[in-house]
């Protein structure tokens, strides 16, 4: 029996495979396909203080490797998460985490504070790189004196487990990482989308209602791989990787590069099933070449053998 | 209903027009039961440009055959790649997804209003409303001869009529200048086609008080309710088009 269990300090995961926030709905879109308890975690759809209609149609476009989206974080609220929503997630048995959204710091600390009030829910992933939202979102992620300033307002009131996830649309996201780090983050996602943009030929116009939106699905994945090999040896949290995996050779590529988790997005759009096959995979992969445990190769190519 | 995601095997390619050809699948287990109205996101392989599935109605179904159809139009490189499957290919589906039709009232005088590649649920439809009683109307439109399909199973179901915009076949114009229209008097009309058509029936719906739903064809990204891209703008907020769709009554629409 491979051991493919890892930590966020005291918070234990059975897998390291994890679903993307705004890739896997509130887990229950999945219940016919798979048996959602059998994976590490799932990150639910990104969530705001007020409901949120997001933006007009179109907001998808397919590119080559992957696809736009400019949704613009549609939901319903925290109030209709907590009467309606969340009652229903635990009946999964995996660790559910919310994924927070807001316009202002103070958005982002009432989530938190809400969100450290439901027994139920280990971890909150802060989203301070959405693309696709006109205030806040991104402009929280790219900016160091921001990001700090959110990271520690969010950390001071958050009893959870903070994960923070890093966009990759900025110069050095190693500095960033290292703030986020510094302001007592319990672990680092990355990366969220990468800002893009696509022109429709016939109509033309642009593809998205808002113009740009954000990239993801395979075309992406060399520049995370290479943002989570930058970061993994950069910080002492636990790095969780994200970006267009598809399979279980491309969710290794990411431990192997310095992940201690994965989060599989755009892939379950295309294929349900997906995350498990990938977590099937990744066991195959260890028991074939003789690890007992995938702690074994997380970051083994910066390590010398 | 429960989705599956399971292989077909082909078991019928057949070329309709210059656009359109219908896919016959069987399976290799029971399939389940269907709707008209809904539909199954099928994976495209051979395209390597395509990276999402595609979604396309159920066209027909044949539960003693174990087959159902899908009716196609090339509009692209996925669905280019699609016309070109041959018997015992296999094709990869999700299904069977989304809402369908409502039945109309006992008594109630029903149209069916298709153009074009959208007429893709109406024969289903068609068929369906004839196993519960009910003998509806059928009114198809097209561009031109060239572009029609034939119309010969939906006879079975129901009176035809045709449109075509240049006159070469049927009445002249398009479906909501056809005489029928008035004349008949419907109270319940199902519509599936080419967003300025639907627009245009949606409309004479609304100033006639018929009761009507529309089937929507937006882009999707997963199908299943799970990406939030191809919401359509309702009463209700953004809505789905592949699980609180397709299939909307037009007083939700905010069209």
């Amino acid at each position: 029996m491979v051991k493919l269990d890892f930590s966020i300090g005291d918070l234990h995961f059975k897998n390291p495979v994890l679903t993307a926030s705004g890739t896997f709905g509130y887990g229950s879109e999945f219940d016919d396909f798979l048996d959602v308890s059998r994976l590490g975690g799932i990150i639910v759809k990104g969530t705001t203080l007020e409901p949120r209609e997001g933006n007009a149609y179109p907001r998808m476009a397919e590119t080559p490797s992957g696809m736009l989206n400019s949704v613009g974080l549609q939901n319903k609220g925290i109030d209709y998460f907590e009467k309606n929503i969340y009652p229903v997630l635990s009946k999964y048995n995996t660790n559910v985490i919310v994924n927070i959204n807001g316009s202002y710091i103070d958005d982002y600390v009432a989530l938190a504070e809400r969100i450290s009030r439901l027994e139920k829910i280990p971890a909150i992933e802060l989203n301070v790189s959405c693309p696709n939202v006109k205030k806040g979102g991104m402009a929280f992620g790219t900016d160091i004196g921001t990001l700090r300033e959110v990271t520690s307002a969010v950390r001071a009131v958050c009893s959870k487990k903070l994960i923070v996830k890093l966009s990759p649309n900025v110069t050095n996201i190693v500095d960033l990482a290292r703030v986020v780090e510094e302001e007592g983050a319990d672990s680092v996602s990355l990366i969220n989308t990468l800002l893009g943009m696509a022109v429709d030929v016939n109509r033309m116009k642009p593809s998205l209602s808002t113009i740009t939106g954000g990239l993801s699905g395979p075309a992406i994945r060399p520049v995370a791989i290479r943002m989570v090999w930058q970061v993994a040896q950069a910080v002492n949290i636990p790095v969780i990787g994200i970006g267009g995996i598809m399979t279980a050779g491309d969710a290794l590529e990411f431990f192997l590069a310095g992940a201690s988790a994965i989060q599989v997005g755009t892939a379950s759009f295309i294929d349900p099933l997906a995350s498990v096959s990938i977590l099937e995979g990744i066991e195959d992969y260890l028991n074939n070449k003789g690890f007992s445990d995938i702690r074994e190769i997380v970051g083994y190519i910066n390590k010398s053998h | 209903m429960t989705k599956r995601i399971e292989f077909l095997r082909i078991t019928e390619n057949k070329r309709i027009n210059k656009d359109l050809f219908t896919l016959e699948l069987s399976g290799s287990e029971r399939i389940p039961e269907m709707k008209p109205g809904q539909f199954v996101q099928a994976k495209i392989e051979g395209s390597p440009g395509t990276f999402l599935r595609r979604p396309f109605s159920v066209h027909d179904v044949n539960y003693p055959q174990n087959t159902f159809k899908l009716l196609i139009s090339i509009a692209g490189r996925g669905t280019e790649a699609l016309s070109k499957l041959v018997n015992g290919d296999l094709l990869n589906l999700i299904y069977p997804l989304g809402n369908f039709f409502t039945l109309p009232k006992k008594g109630q005088r029903i149209l069916l209003v298709g153009g074009g590649c959208g007429i893709a649920p109406l024969l289903f439809l068609a068929k369906y409303l004839k196993s519960n009683d009910f003998i509806p109307d059928i009114l198809l439109g097209f561009r031109n001869k060239e572009r029609i399909i034939e119309y010969d199973e939906y006879s079975e179901a129901g009176k035809v009529f045709l449109t075509t915009e240049d006159g070469s076949r049927g009445t002249k114009g398009i479906v909501t200048e056809h005489p029928v229209l008035s004349s008949e008097g419907y109270d319940v009309i199902y519509c599936c086609g080419p967003e300025s058509m639907m627009k245009a029936v949606v409309k004479y719906c609304r100033q006639n008080r018929i009761e009507c739903e529309v089937s929507l064809e937006n882009l999707m990204g997963c199908g299943i309710g799970a990406c939030l891209c191809c919401v359509v703008e309702t009463v209700k907020g953004n809505l789905c088009t592949c699980v609180d769709g397709p299939v909307f009554n037009i007083n939700d629409l905010k069209w």
